[in-house]
């Protein structure tokens, strides 16, 4: 099994934390109960359906839904003239901010249409299939405009502009010159030239990467009812409810306190599902017709109408003394935005050389608009493309100083006290320790052997965030505590949460229950997202605990007519002198012997917790057909604490099949007409499990000093290094170094035959 | 509008009585008619395998079945595995080994394993990866989902 | 969904008789793993739904008296590849239908429907061609037979007029010293399309020299296309790999790809000499232990 021990670097003992207990939800996953998005049935429903544009970029002129509104069981149509004005204000979504008038017009387009798959008019009806006709009874007429869908095209200054009037936001003067640049981002430190001056060796290299999708399995889904009294009541796959109650709050200029959104059991995010697309106008519609409205998107839908992560133009330039040091490094990236401003450029700038430490270096990037749905996060946003050519350029430079790959970044590698390139500086972190685990992993020590094959290594550095998170608990009399929390669940953070209150009260997991509420049930809690779930609800689960556990003592103490500071707690056992009580026994005399003990909590910890992984990957390359196989695959990251190993090891290994997803097949195909050619699971190829061998996960816990338990974000690092492992082994094996993604058969078996 | 057309089939081992268009599919019919909303919908085009159920014993996926075509058949579907009130092993193993993340593709791998294990009660790697191959799962790597088919093949709870 | 009314006829004669009046837009339903996603696209137009699953000459898989196969046109793979005779007689055939879709795919899609789909990439199409496998077809007035090789027309385009039915795919009996497989690439390993995909057919004489070759070829033209340049280069050869690798190279012949996004027109061509070598080794292989 991959269960092995976690590579402790704490001597604390845990009694729940470490442990594998069943997910509290488990029962409710394996039974078909539990109730997803669009399990949501509701007495009088209507089914809504969305009209998309045909075309990447075209003016829209007029729509005519007469005939449509005629047909038997339509109940409603809007387009983007039902929204209210909206001024051009930005809101904070807990993981970045957003233009409401683009949300908006994300949402559903008002003069303009920017990609193919954007929203124009939805229609709420009997069912989904009298929603589709009228769908198809709707009529525009389209001004079609010339579109651009290659980043580097779209920098260019003759290309397609998408919003006349968007200005660069930069340090320099901004230009009145059209452009689709909507942010460049600058850090800088040190002399970069006097760094290259000093090298022995420089690299610089060119990278692409292609548009891919977040592919989670469940489509977008939202059911919205405007009640007679004014009051808005959402039920959706969101990774955030109380994103989307601010979200759909603005746009439909309500009170926050006349939303109410119940986050439903969530089929897969990964950064995808924060945005909203569906709940603002299932709510218009609701409006409209008066009736709940169910919202649902068909996979095309999900491919062209919701944010991909973007495609990169990446290049990195890296100078080195002979013994291996790297003196200075300069980095180029430019990312789609897609439809409307506000990309993830500012991480990928933020990560590129977040592994090294370069005393100096210059790093640019860009958000670029283009012709293709408006990007979102997904998993480490903008991480992967940067470490996919940053880990690529750093393996070229060790071979051709003839290094090893894992001395190389030995000798560069980033510890506790070093400066980030963009400023923070580094506190205690594990990154030098995975290499540690790389070198002693039974993966590394065992010889690859036979033809076209390659070993490669790659490392990768997410951020990990910290933000708001709220809960609250009750004692109950057979002692056991309900936890209340506002983080959707995803992937089992209900249990990797609960066991951070059963282990801060010492009792066992499976006496806290937990449960994801409303907006309306628990204080504000941001998304899902930035692997900041176990780490930040769990630190405010560890604090309700300290809450629950100072009103035990006293309620202790009041049994034994002692001050509270006598009492003495040991695990579940509370002791004053000779007398002892379990905290079932407390719990079983609270309602006779004063007020029910409830407790709550607030936390929003600032700062990153670092995340750090270095993954192993063996390839074979057929020489034929360039296809590649992965043979062998080892991930090891640093997660501070694993407060559930199996968890940690599923993020894991979860995020490296992603990551070889994206590394050999995924990408947004484009057609010269600017469309998608493969908005479908068939063919926008995630890995099925022929594709892929078991994943090794070797977790390394290197605690972080600002959690009580020590704990980093786990999810989104794993997905970080796999493009550039699998570059590596793709060297390895075959003499080629693959510059662009995918390393698509066809794409490598050109540059094979080129060689 | 076409007529509704009323079938009767075996469902979990119980026989129903259900009006559908025939335009409705399997997958709509059993979610939307019959409430039995643990197959889910994931392309609705026959990629993703989270809508499988066992078709007169044949893993299927409902989103390329006609509800009308299922007159006179038996269908079992994620509902029907755990008996008495009692989870079976194959859901334990998935339970136990942490085989699910987000738990949407969990109903469909579980109809594909269930027919697996009854043809080849001991499949290796190869023959697990290669008939699963029609489920897709998005979170877990598929690592622990395998271990999990193993582990319920072997009769143990890891 | 578009709006469709369904029917279910047991016999072909019922069948021929709906997919016949004019008054409706009918389409045949065996396993729908193709025409139910082209009818919920709205890239096929349809009035009336014709499932053919309830005749019983279409769900026949049998021997036929000349020692061939009869492959009713409603036969799902998965009932294919667990006929044990089948397998050892048209291995090319098992090959194919054991990797259209997954498993449950392979539950519901037919051969007659990957036959009648026509689509350039089809797999069940260049083994049946291999075979010199012959299409039985019903009209209102009887019955016809043609080569499969000739019963796609164009890129989903098919022979078949208003109110005919692909009732059955009869193979020749299977001799000895015959052998054939069936390969395709595609970038996953399962539920992919066909970047190129090749169907080998060999038959050894006495002294194990070539007497019949076949090389069939898709997804790289608008139907299934023969290799007959390579077949030519085979005949009188005895079997080795040198001899299937210039054989792979005029393969190449047969080609005509286009450039998207599972390939390019280079690489598709490049596969074709690949998998036909490949194929070959595989059928000779079969053929020299089917004694």
């Amino acid at each position: 099994m991959s269960d092995n021990s976690p590579i402790s670097y704490s001597d604390k003992q845990y009694k729940v934390l470490g442990t594998r207990p069943v997910r509290h939800d488990g029962a409710d996953k394996v039974t078909g109960r539990a109730i997803y998005g669009a399990d949501v049935q509701m007495s009088g429903m209507a089914h809504g359906k969305i009209l998309r544009s045909p075309h990447p970029h075209a003016r829209i002129k007029a729509i005519d839904t007469s005939i449509a509104e005629k047909i038997n069981g339509v109940y409603a149509i809007a387009t983007g003239q039902d929204w209210p004005d909206l001024i051009d204000k930005v809101a904070d979504l807990g993981e970045g901010a957003v233009n409401l008038h683009d949300l908006a017009q994300n949402c559903l387009a008002v003069d303009k249409v920017l990609y193919k798959g954007h929203a124009i008019a939805a229609v709420a009806a009997r069912d989904v299939h009298v929603a589709e006709e009228a769908i198809a009874a709707i009529r525009v007429d389209y001004e079609i405009l010339p579109a651009v869908t290659d980043i580097v095209e779209a920098m260019q200054a003759d290309a397609p502009i998408l919003h006349p009037g968007l200005k660069t936001e930069t340090l320099e003067e901004p230009s009145d010159q059209p452009t689709n640049i909507d942010r460049h981002v600058h850090f800088e430190t040190g002399d970069i030239d006097a760094g290259f001056a000093a090298a022995d060796v420089i690299i610089e290299r060119e990278y692409r990467t292609a548009t891919v999708h977040q592919g989670y399995i469940e489509p977008q889904v939202s059911t919205a009812l405007w009640n007679e009294d004014g009051h808005l009541k959402i039920w959706t796959s969101t990774q955030g409810s109380f994103t989307a109650r601010h979200q759909t709050a603005e746009l439909l200029q309500l009170p926050i306190s006349k939303v109410t959104v119940t986050p439903c059991e969530i089929g897969g995010g990964f950064g995808g599902k924060i945005a909203v697309y569906f709940e603002p106008v299932a709510a218009m519609l609701s409006r409209k017709c008066g009736r709940p409205v169910k919202m649902t998107m068909q996979r095309d839908e999900v491919f062209e109408g919701t944010g991909p992560t973007p495609a990169s133009n990446i290049k990195v330039k890296l100078g080195a003394t002979r013994d291996g040091k790297l003196t200075a490094g300069q980095a180029y990236l430019a990312y789609e935005a897609g439809a409307f401003p506000g990309g993830v450029i500012g991480p990928g700038a933020m990560c590129i050389f977040s592994c090294v430490e370069l005393p100096n270096a210059i790093v640019d990037g860009y958000d670029v608009c283009v012709n293709k749905p408006k990007t979102q996060a997904y998993r480490a946003p903008g991480a992967t493309q940067a470490a996919f050519a940053f880990e690529s350029t750093l393996n070229e430079l060790a071979s051709e100083l003839k290094l090893d790959r894992i001395e190389i970044r030995r000798i560069n590698g980033v510890k506790e006290g070093v400066k980030r390139v963009d400023g923070p500086v580094y506190p205690r972190i594990g990154y030098l320790e995975c290499l540690d685990a790389v070198e002693k992993s039974a993966h590394w020590n065992t010889p690859l052997e036979g033809p076209n094959r390659g070993r490669g290594i790659g490392a990768g550095y997410w951020f990990n965030i910290g933000l708001k998170s709220s809960v609250s608990a009750s004692v109950n009399p057979d002692g056991t505590v309900h936890l209340l929390e506002g983080s959707t669940d995803i992937g089992g953070t209900r249990t990797s949460i609960a066991m951070q209150l059963a282990e801060t009260l010492g009792i066992a997991a499976h006496d806290v229950l937990p449960k994801v509420v409303d907006t309306d049930s628990v204080g504000y809690t941001d998304v899902t997202g930035g692997s900041r779930t176990t780490f930040a609800t769990g630190m405010a689960a560890h604090k309700v605990g300290l809450d629950l556990l100072e009103q035990l003592t006293a309620r202790a103490a009041m049994l034994w007519e002692c001050d509270p500071i006598e009492v003495q707690v040991d695990g579940d056992l509370y002791r004053f002198g000779d007398q002892q009580i379990t905290f079932k026994q407390l719990a079983a005399k609270l309602p006779e012997t004063g007020d029910p003990v409830v407790g709550r909590a607030s936390v929003s910890p600032e700062g990153s917790t670092n995340g750090f992984g270095v993954h192993i990957v063996d390839v074979e390359v057929d020489p034929d057909t360039a296809k590649v196989t992965i043979l062998r695959y080892t991930a090891i990251q640093d997660a501070g604490k694993a407060i559930h190993p199996s968890y940690v090891e599923g993020q894991m290994q979860g995020g490296a099949v992603q990551g070889i997803g994206w590394a050999l097949n995924e990408e947004y195909f484009y057609g010269d007409d600017h469309k998608m050619r493969n908005a479908s699971l068939l063919d926008y190829r995630i890995p099925t499990c022929l594709d892929v061998p078991m994943i090794d996960a070797i977790i390394v816990e290197v605690p972080n000093p600002s959690h009580p338990f020590g704990v980093r974000g786990v999810g989104e690092t794993p997905i970080v290094p796999p493009p550039a492992a699998i570059a590596d082994a793709i060297y390895q094996a075959t003499g080629v170094r693959m510059t662009q993604l995918p390393m698509s058969p066809p794409r490598l078996w050109k540059a094979m035959t080129q060689r | 509008m076409a007529k509704k057309q009323l079938i009767t089939a075996t469902i979990n081992g119980e026989q129903r009585e259900f009006a559908c268009e025939p335009r409705q599919s399997l997958l709509e019919a059993l979610r939307d008619g019959l409430q039995l909303t643990g197959a889910k919908e994931g392309c609705n085009n026959g990629n993703c395998g989270a809508c499988t159920v066992l078709l007169d014993g044949e893993p299927v996926v409902s989103c390329l079945v006609l509800a009308v075509e299922a007159e006179g058949a038996e269908i079992e579907t994620v509902e029907g595995i755990a008996a008495g009130g009692k989870l079976q092993p194959l859901q334990q193993c998935f339970l136990e080994g942490a085989a699910l993340q987000c738990g949407v593709c969990t109903p469909g791998f579980l109809m594909t394993t269930k027919a697996l294990l009854d043809r080849i009660p001991h499949p290796s790697e190869e023959e697990i990866r290669f008939q699963l191959a029609g489920n897709l799962c998005r979170c877990t790597g598929y690592d622990k989902i395998v271990r999990a088919v193993q582990a319920a093949a072997e009769g143990e709870q890891t | 969904m578009q709006d469709f009314d369904y029917a279910a006829p047991i016999s072909t004669n019922d069948a021929v008789r709906l997919l016949s009046d004019p008054s409706q837009k009918s389409v045949v339903l065996a396993g729908g793993t193709d025409i139910l996603v082209l009818l919920r696209e709205r890239r096929r137009r349809a009035t009336l739904v014709v499932d053919v699953k309830k005749i019983a000459e279409l769900n026949e898989l049998a021997m036929t008296a000349e020692g061939g196969l009869f492959l009713g046109a409603a036969v799902s793979c998965s009932r294919i590849y667990r006929e044990a005779a089948i397998a050892q007689n048209y291995s090319a055939l098992v090959d194919a239908v054991k990797i259209i879709g997954g498993w449950q795919i392979q539950s519901r899609a037919t051969v007659g429907g990957n036959l009648c789909n026509a689509s350039p990439a089809a797999d069940s199409i260049p083994p049946l061609a291999i075979y010199d496998a012959v299409a039985e077809i019903a009209t209102h007035s009887g019955r016809r037979q043609m080569p499969v090789a000739e019963f796609c027309t164009g890129v989903c385009k098919n022979v078949l007029a208003r109110g005919e039915l692909l009732v059955a795919i009869i193979f020749p009996p299977h001799p000895k010293l015959s052998g054939a497989a069936y390969q395709r690439f595609i970038p996953r390993n399962e539920m992919d399309i066909a970047v190129a995909n090749a169907a080998s057919y060999l038959e050894l004489d006495k002294a194990g020299k070539i007497q019949k070759a076949r090389i069939v070829l898709g997804a790289v033209a608008p139907t299934a296309v023969r290799a007959s340049a390579a077949e030519e280069s085979l005949v009188g050869q005895e079997p080795n790999e040198e001899l299937f690798a210039i054989a792979g190279e005029l393969a190449q012949q047969a080609a005509s790809p286009i450039d998207d996004m599972r390939g390019t027109v280079e690489y598709r061509q490049h596969l074709c000499s690949v998998l036909s070598r490949r194929t070959l080794t595989i059928a000779a292989e079969r053929a020299a232990a089917n004694k």
